[in-house]
């Protein structure tokens, strides 16, 4: 069932216009990710659905356009926790009480939230004096004690450090889940939208260039850019060279690559998209693979990534490939070393080489 | 030298005593400045909210009106009122010359920018966000910069604080629309100028003394309930 539906909307910051969305739905109790670089309008397009700045446009909720009431049937949690001079619980049961809910209700539902998100201990302390994570889980719950109908986050990791936004993230997804709140998600951090969203809407230049199943959006992005955003770092120019049923022969600079992706129709000259991921490098071709691809290469540069290295090769063409650091070093890559990167004929993503 | 120490003695056995004269003035001062205090806070809080949250064309010309209004000198405001409430004056009916009504009118004058400027700068210094973020969870115009005002409430009390210390130790305005009226009028600061005009030393200091603890009463408040906050 669509609960939020916007159709042309245009917002304007500073006289400006900064996000165009043609149509964007919003089915009840999946959770969408906004996701986009900096400055791609995604905040703004956020808080034009919540209802909080004007805009142009139809934005429909419940098929009815949105009213005052609207406001009281969401809620939102931003990348700081805001929070007011006074104890946690009331805090926690600040939107409640705004709704003139008595005081013993009100704080029971508090203290349901803090026990939810493991901070019952902090009830009674001053919100000022609270760590970061702990202040954003109560912004968390001030937020979910509405049971809203739509739960905006803004960004609401992006303060913090790595182990509190890991267990922070953790939890909220558990919430989530167990109350099935529609919520819109804001995030620049494709792990965040992973671990989240069943949707991914991605935003670039404060226009919408893709919105589909988060899988779909990672594994088949609608255009470079996306793609780039997305984590696939390999996007090369290829020319079709032949295609049937089963293979595509692409031309990629003075080689040849065997894809089972269809190329666009009418379109020879293309986009190949490989995830870093998905190339495999080893010494030398001699052992039997079915990965249909083996191009030879020299490493250009290995740098440490996370957990992972990320090595950049020279194959005619640049091309990126993530390893983990014990092939790294089984491998004993060093830059300058000749290797063989390859990559199965079904995992490039085909992409027309002009925008549509 | 002498002349100072036998006005301090004068002035300790003055104040306990309970010297009838130091009691009147000390008493009109805070009844005066009080009342006017009281009439600034009612006019300036909400000016100031309006002010300081406010987004509207004229906003920064009322801004730099209210900042101009902090440093009004007194005689020009007594003169201001006394012009006003003169017998022939425009407000002259009203009977107003040489009394209290008067020197309070004159004190919220200048207790009243002092109040609506420093609440309009403490309400500025919130983060606009907050107001977002409690748009967000569903408050009205009116419960959004209450809550905010909540929030800077120890600023607004500096902002009262500093409207009430404008006016207990101002002299110029209360004198020329006051008249200095024994048992009525005459206020701490009237009536230390004129005692000392007099060479009656130990009565003035004895008032200076009393001006001086209220002041300093009124800064310890204030100390004390910044001292006293939450941690933050």
């Amino acid at each position: 069932m669509t609960i939020l539906e916007a159709t042309d909307l245009v917002v304007r910051r500073g006289g400006r216009e900064v996000v165009r969305v043609e149509h964007l739905t919003l089915v009840a109790g999946e959770t969408l990710a906004l996701l986009g670089p900096n400055g791609a309008g995604k905040s703004s397009l956020a808080l034009a659905l919540a209802g909080l700045l004007p805009t142009e446009g139809a934005l429909q909720f419940h098929g009815r356009p949105i009213g005052p009431a609207y406001r009281r049937r969401v809620a939102m949690v931003f990348q700081r926790p805001l929070l007011l001079d006074r104890s946690v619980r009331d805090n926690v049961a600040l939107g409640l009480a705004l709704r003139g809910v008595p005081r013993v209700p009100r704080n029971l539902r508090a203290d349901e939230e803090l026990s939810r998100l493991g901070v019952t201990h902090l009830a009674d302390r001053s919100a000022l004096g609270l760590s970061g994570g702990e202040a954003q889980r109560v912004s968390l719950g001030r937020a979910l004690a509405l049971d809203p109908e739509l739960l905006f986050l803004d960004e609401p990791f992006a303060a913090l450090d790595a182990p509190t936004r890991e267990g922070l993230l953790s939890d909220l997804g558990r919430a989530l889940r167990g109350s099935g709140t529609t919520t819109i998600l804001v995030t620049h951090d494709r792990d965040e939208a992973l671990s989240l969203a069943d949707r991914v809407a991605v935003l670039v230049g404060g226009r919408l260039r893709q919105v589909a199943p988060t899988e779909e959006v990672f594994t088949r992005p609608a255009d470079a850019e996306v793609a780039a955003f997305v984590g696939i770092e390999n996007v090369l120019p290829a020319q079709v060279q032949s295609a049937t049923d089963e293979l595509s022969v692409l031309r990629l600079g003075e080689l040849t690559v065997e894809v089972t992706a269809t190329p666009p129709p009418g379109d020879d000259s293309l986009l190949l998209c490989i995830r870093p991921d998905d190339i495999v490098i080893a010494r030398d071709e001699a052992r039997a693979s079915s990965a249909r691809n083996s191009i030879a290469a020299r490493v250009v540069r290995l740098e440490n990534a996370d957990r992972r290295v990320r090595v950049t090769l020279d194959c005619g063409f640049p091309l990126v490939a993530h390893i983990t650091r014990q092939s790294a070093r089984d491998l004993g890559l060093r830059e300058g070393d000749r290797v063989v990167a390859s990559f199965k004929a079904t995992v490039p993503h085909l992409l027309p080489r002009r925008r549509r | 030298m002498d002349l100072i120490l036998s006005g301090l003695g004068e002035a300790i056995v003055r104040i306990l005593r309970f010297d009838p004269e130091v009691m009147d003035a000390a008493g009109a001062s805070l009844a005066i400045s009080g009342t006017a205090t009281l009439v600034s806070v009612a006019l300036g809080l909400p000016l100031g909210i309006w002010l300081g949250l406010g987004r509207f064309r004229g906003r920064g010309l009322l801004l730099a009106l209210m900042n101009t209004g902090m440093g009004l000198p007194p005689v020009a405001v007594g003169l201001f009122v006394a012009v006003l409430v003169w017998r022939s004056g425009p407000l002259g009916g009203l009977d107003m010359y040489c009394t209290r009504a008067a020197m309070i009118t004159a004190q919220v004058l200048l207790a009243a920018p002092t109040v609506i400027g420093l609440t309009a700068v403490a309400l500025q210094s919130v983060d606009p966000m907050l107001r977002l973020q409690l748009a967000a969870l569903g408050a009205t115009s009116r419960q959004s910069a209450w809550i905010v005002a909540r929030e800077t409430r120890l600023l607004l009390l500096t902002a009262v604080m500093a409207g009430f210390g404008a006016v207990i130790s101002e002299i110029g305005a209360s004198l020329m629309v006051g008249c200095n009226v024994r048992g009525d009028t005459r206020i701490l600061t009237t009536a230390i100028a004129l005692d000392t005009s007099k060479g009656e030393f130990g009565a003035a200091f004895a008032l200076a003394f009393i001006l001086l603890g209220i002041i300093f009463a009124l800064n310890a408040v204030t100390t004390w309930a910044q001292q006293h906050r939450r941690p933050a």
